[in-house]
């Protein structure tokens, strides 16, 4: 193996890498600077918004219960070796507002949502319809990208929002119902326990930075996408991979942020 | 000498997607106001490329393109715009927005770019979709239309803001005899009845010929010929003959260039 050509091959993906970055940045510049066009246009998202947020109603709602209700039990479990299982409330309503209900609305939405959107800019793309908006003198990235950008921002918010009551209510289920907890504990050590400011208000402000990072992320790669169908199927599986990674990492940073225990 | 009043102008135009790959190589070509002008060459030469540039979508390294006498300028988006309004392109599959009836479909730049009423609207997406005679399928999704019935619908889309330069990139394209003829009928109709021009990119040098006042034959990035289909038929020139004349042979070979075949099959030479 001559260790030139791998220094070389090594070079170019760095140089790749670097311009795809480049790129990207720009295409993020160009989707923000549209946004007020998307806001002017409001039917267009609104039409979005149903596609992206209704349609994922039901995988949300479903996946919310049982998450509540796996870690009620769970909870349950490890709490009830402390003499503290009536905080099981609490502790399920915390963890939903501050972690799952974000991180995970924005898996679902990535894996649900975002790969319908890629696929669905890669194969307008493919079927020229947006060179045949330009050349009817209509900016695709106003009517086409930019709706699209401003109904992910909005309904990741509210699905997680969704997620998280569904989660609480699958929690109320089998702690109070099944297991036996005392309701009046669930429900006031959770009122005590959570903080609009510090867990509602944190967990919507993390929906708000994944709900940017996944479309965007989805929106990019359809955009950049080969016109051909192994090209669009790689690119569906691309939205998924780097949107899921994307949220977490994010998480971690907001996450040390928002909840660092320094004072 | 009388002017010609050309709608476009290239001038001394070369183009090429990256430094590596020249796509045309000094071309001038001019379109005279009202004429159905045909743009023919084999696959590869250079024709779409030309609807690019006089749409604005690519900018040439050297040489004008001039647009009613003035310079198209893909940096200057307003500027841009205001051109694009004035023409209407035909795709060479439609490009219909697939989530869209044929109605909408048409419906779309008067929508976009107008703020007439709704029942105007639909009176004039009615008349355009009835020029091609599809005033029937209004209501049609793009799924259930055939190849034929979809590139008319992208025709009526093409000219619903009554474009004055309309632009076909292989309008014929894999269509039936049938089709064919009812196309190249509509082409010329539109462009005598609203004194517009027409500029077809194709390879049917028949449908072509029948329908088109002047042609340009590019080959390899140049203009290998020009003129009436009679002089082009009458040509003597052997790129010009070869593909008029449909040769399989001749300027333009046969064979993708590669070794000799005994030496590829390994035959003692």
């Amino acid at each position: 193996m001559n260790p030139l050509n791998v220094l070389a091959a090594l070079g170019a993906r760095a140089l790749w890498l670097l311009t795809s970055l480049g790129h990207a940045s720009l295409f993020f510049v160009e989707l923000v600077r549209h946004t007020p066009a998307a806001l002017r246009r409001f039917d267009l998202s609104l039409v979005q918004i149903h596609a992206i947020g209704n349609l994922s109603l039901v995988i949300i709602v479903t996946s919310g219960a049982s998450v509540g209700g796996v870690l009620a039990l769970q909870a349950y479990y490890a709490l009830d070796r402390y003499g503290a299982a009536e905080s099981v409330g609490l502790l399920v309503a915390l963890s939903l507002l501050r972690e799952l209900g974000p991180v995970l609305t924005a898996l679902l939405f990535a894996g649900r949502a975002g790969t319908s959107l890629t696929a669905e800019i890669g194969l307008m793309k493919a079927g020229e319809q947006l060179a045949a908006m330009e050349i009817m003198a209509v900016d695709p990235r106003s009517r086409v990208l930019a709706p699209r950008f401003l109904a992910g921002i909005i309904s990741m918010p509210l699905l997680s929002a969704i997620f998280s009551a569904v989660g609480v209510a699958g929690g109320y289920v089998v702690a109070v119902k099944l297991i036996g907890i005392d309701s009046a504990a669930f429900w006031s050590q959770m009122q005590d326990g959570v903080d609009v400011f510090k867990d509602v208000g944190n967990g919507v402000v993390k929906t708000i930075v994944f709900g940017v990072a996944s479309t965007f992320v989805a929106l990019y790669i359809g955009y950049e996408s080969d016109a051909t169908p192994e090209g669009v199927a790689q690119a569906t599986t691309r939205t998924v991979v780097i949107s899921s990674v994307s949220v977490l990492i994010l998480d971690f940073l907001l996450t040390s942020l928002m909840f660092s225990t320094r004072p | 000498m009388t002017t010609i009043d050309n709608l476009v102008q290239i001038d001394h135009v070369t183009f090429g997607y990256d430094r590596s790959r020249t796509i045309l190589t000094d071309v001038s070509l001019q379109f005279p106001r009202g004429n159905v002008v045909a743009i023919m060459g084999s696959s590869g030469s250079g024709k779409t490329t030309l609807l690019r540039l006089i749409g604005g979508v690519v900018r040439p390294q050297s040489g004008s393109i001039l647009f009613d006498r003035e310079p198209v300028d893909p940096s200057d988006t307003d500027k841009l715009f205001a051109l694009r309004r004035r023409l209407g392109m035909l795709f060479q599959f439609g490009a219909l927005f697939t989530d869209l009836s044929a109605f909408e479909n048409v419906a779309f730049p008067l929508r976009e770019h107008t703020d007439l009423p709704e029942s105007m609207i639909r009176d004039i997406v009615l008349l355009k979709l009835n020029a091609v005679g599809l005033r029937g399928a209004a209501s049609l999704r793009i799924a259930e239309l055939s190849g034929g019935m979809g590139r008319r619908i992208a025709l009526a889309r093409a000219i619903a803001l009554d474009p004055e330069l309309i632009m076909y990139d292989e309008p014929f394209a894999g269509l039936d005899p049938i089709s064919l003829g009812v196309t190249a009928n509509l082409i010329r109709r539109l462009n005598d009845a609203t004194g517009a021009t027409s500029i077809i990119v194709s390879h049917d040098v028949d449908e072509c010929f029948q329908i088109c006042d002047y042609a340009y034959l590019i080959s390899s990035g140049r203009i290998a010929g020009h003129g009436t289909a009679a002089e082009l038929r009458a040509s003597e020139d052997p790129e010009v003959r070869q593909f008029i004349r449909g040769e399989p042979d001749g300027p333009v070979p046969f064979h993708y260039p590669a070794q000799p075949i005994g030496q590829e099959l390994g035959l003692p030479s």
